[in-house]
């Protein structure tokens, strides 16, 4: 199982001092986590990609290259790359490039955005999201898998004999996850190409997301590509540790109190209690993940979001030691026990040359 | 038989659950005693609905409340008028439902206020709004002014006991045992992808 973190990259007021930091400052800091992650042993960073204020990662494979080069383990990742507003050209170039660069240690997740306006921004309709993603997504799948593609649909221009460069690296595209907070149209669309699907789970209680998960695991198996237990989930969660539970609550209070989302709305203990946040203890934090897989099933990989909030960089810092030294280890002992065997790990660039090859032994020698 | 009430009266005595007691009392009757009455108290849930704006979702409590009101066989909502209208704390309850949950509903509308001036609001804000949710509104709707506590009818209008029994009598005819799907929705229906990648399909 995969463990890492996730950032939305808002740039918010630290409610405690009432400083804010300038972009350029939460853009390094988003960097400096980013690779605490891998010192500190996680396995994923994910990136967010916004196209407004309070938000920085508008260029999310600039950030992702700029890890890649200190880093040599870590996957990286996106939550969520706009697949309704990127060019798909442009996405299977980006991202191919990436792979390249970062010798396969590159994964995306499709996403619609949280912002109607971003639509307008790049050309497009809102009414048109969720057809949108589903043309884009079909041609970006051919542009990674098809060395010259003629393609013609509805919302950009046609191509004829198109090359998108590079070519994946080994000719194997990045493993596409699917994140969506409400649309079982993304779900169904994850099940269908037998590619992952993330639930964000945060902000809503976790029923909304077992509804979703359950659905992909049907139709997953629905569409031949194994069991619905075999089917490839992602989770999100947000935490906030320290050594005693009531000085997390206390340190993270004004925080939440005052946090885009759901700021200034229920208060923190009743968001715990609806929500899958979890402020308290680093064991708190393990029993509650653990209970995750009691809702969602056996999954693949676990994203924490860690740097909301207007949180500063050294607090965020202090969480990842946390994370890396004291709550992952043990998730993933926990979690791998009764474990059953046919529950496969997320794919990795590694597993799908091996899959491609076990498919095609002849290719191996050419 | 399921009835929800819903009453948005702030005071306690509250002429507004007055008038929704009444009104729950009439329909009882005429059912003959065979309603369950769930009463939703929108004060006692005001904090909850502003959290369920902030948030998008209702917590456990207002969560339950929504449940009895969709799940119920028949509606009765009762509001105080504020500023020449239902005042924003109903509005606001009715904001969190989903905009089909109350499709079909039979739904008794009733409104209190200082004076018979503003009696209009049952008939320009409460049935527009839910007309707008696809609720069946019966066509008698009550509005109890201070001076109707203690009056009759006259010359025009019955007084508020009779106007109660009719509308009692109208939502009870209406009234049938698990005609609505306790959350409006049906079961939520898969569509194929391969509709979705057709439906996508430049025509040719």
């Amino acid at each position: 199982m995969q463990f890492g973190i996730f950032s939305v990259g808002d740039v918010t007021t630290d409610p405690t001092t009432g400083r804010t930091p300038t972009e350029g400052e939460r853009i390094k800091a988003i960097m400096r986590i980013a690779l605490k992650a891998e010192e500190v042993g996680l396995d994923v960073f994910a990136t967010g990609e916004h196209h407004n204020p309070p938000f920085v990662p508008s260029s999310p494979t600039t950030m992702l290259g700029y890890v890649a080069a200190k880093t040599e383990r870590l996957i990286l990742s996106t939550a969520t790359t706009l697949i309704t507003t990127n060019d798909p050209v442009k996405i299977a170039e980006d991202y191919a490039m990436l792979q390249h660069l970062a010798d396969g240690r590159v994964d995306l997740m499709m996403g619609r955005g949280n912002t109607g306006p971003v639509y307008p921004w790049f050309g497009q309709d809102i009414r048109q999201g969720i057809p949108l993603a589903i043309e884009n997504y079909a041609l970006l799948r051919r542009l990674w898998r098809e060395d010259v593609v003629d393609w013609e649909g509805r919302f950009r221009t046609p191509l004829q004999g198109f090359t998108s460069t590079p070519r994946p690296l080994d000719g194997v595209p990045p493993f596409v996850w699917h994140g969506s907070i409400r649309s079982p149209e993304i779900a169904e669309q994850a099940a269908y190409y037998g590619d992952g699907f993330f639930a964000n789970n945060i902000f809503w209680p976790k029923e909304h997301f077992m509804r979703l998960i359950d659905l992909y695991r049907r139709r997953y198996a629905h569409y031949g590509h194994g069991t619905p237990e075999q089917a490839i989930v992602g989770l999100g969660g947000q935490v906030f540790m320290r050594k005693n539970s009531q000085d997390a609550i206390r340190e993270f209070r004004p925080y939440f109190d005052n946090a885009p989302v759901y700021g200034h709305g229920p208060s923190l203990e009743e968001f715990m209690a609806e929500t899958p946040l979890t402020v308290g203890s680093p064991q708190q934090v393990i029993d509650r993940t653990l209970e995750f897989r009691e809702y969602f099933g056996d999954y693949q990989r676990q994203l924490f979001l860690m740097d909301h909030a207007g949180l500063p960089l050294k607090t965020v810092l202090e969480q990842l030691d946390i994370l890396g030294e004291e709550v992952v280890p043990v998730l993933r002992k926990e979690f791998a026990i009764g474990r059953p065997a046919e529950v496969p790990d997320a794919p990795t660039h590694a597993s799908l040359v091996a899959a491609r090859d076990a498919k095609n032994p002849k290719e191996v020698n050419a | 038989m399921k009835l929800a009430v819903v009453t948005a009266g702030l005071t306690q005595p509250s002429s507004t659950r007055l008038l929704a007691d009444r009104l729950a009392q009439a329909v009882g009757e005429r059912l003959g005693g065979a309603a369950e009455t769930t009463v939703v108290e929108l004060r006692d849930l005001a904090t909850d609905i502003a959290g369920n704006f902030v948030t998008g979702f209702p917590n456990a409590r207002l969560r339950e409340a929504i449940d009895a009101v969709t799940g119920a066989d028949g509606l009765i909502a009762v509001t105080p008028v504020f500023t020449a209208s239902y005042s924003g704390l109903f509005k606001s309850f009715f904001d969190v439902l989903d905009p089909e949950a109350l499709t079909g509903k039979p739904v008794l509308i009733g409104a209190t206020g200082g004076t018979a001036r503003h009696s209009l609001v049952l008939d320009h804000a409460m049935r527009p709004l839910f007309a707008y949710l696809r609720a069946v509104v019966v066509p008698t709707a009550v509005y109890a002014a201070s001076e109707d506590w203690g009056g009759g009818g006259d010359a025009f209008t019955d007084g508020l006991s009779d106007r109660i029994a009719r509308a009692g009598a109208e939502l009870a005819a209406l009234m049938r045992p698990g005609r609505h799907s306790p959350n409006g929705k049906q079961t939520e229906e898969v569509v194929p992808f391969e509709e979705y990648l057709a439906s996508i399909r430049p025509p040719s």
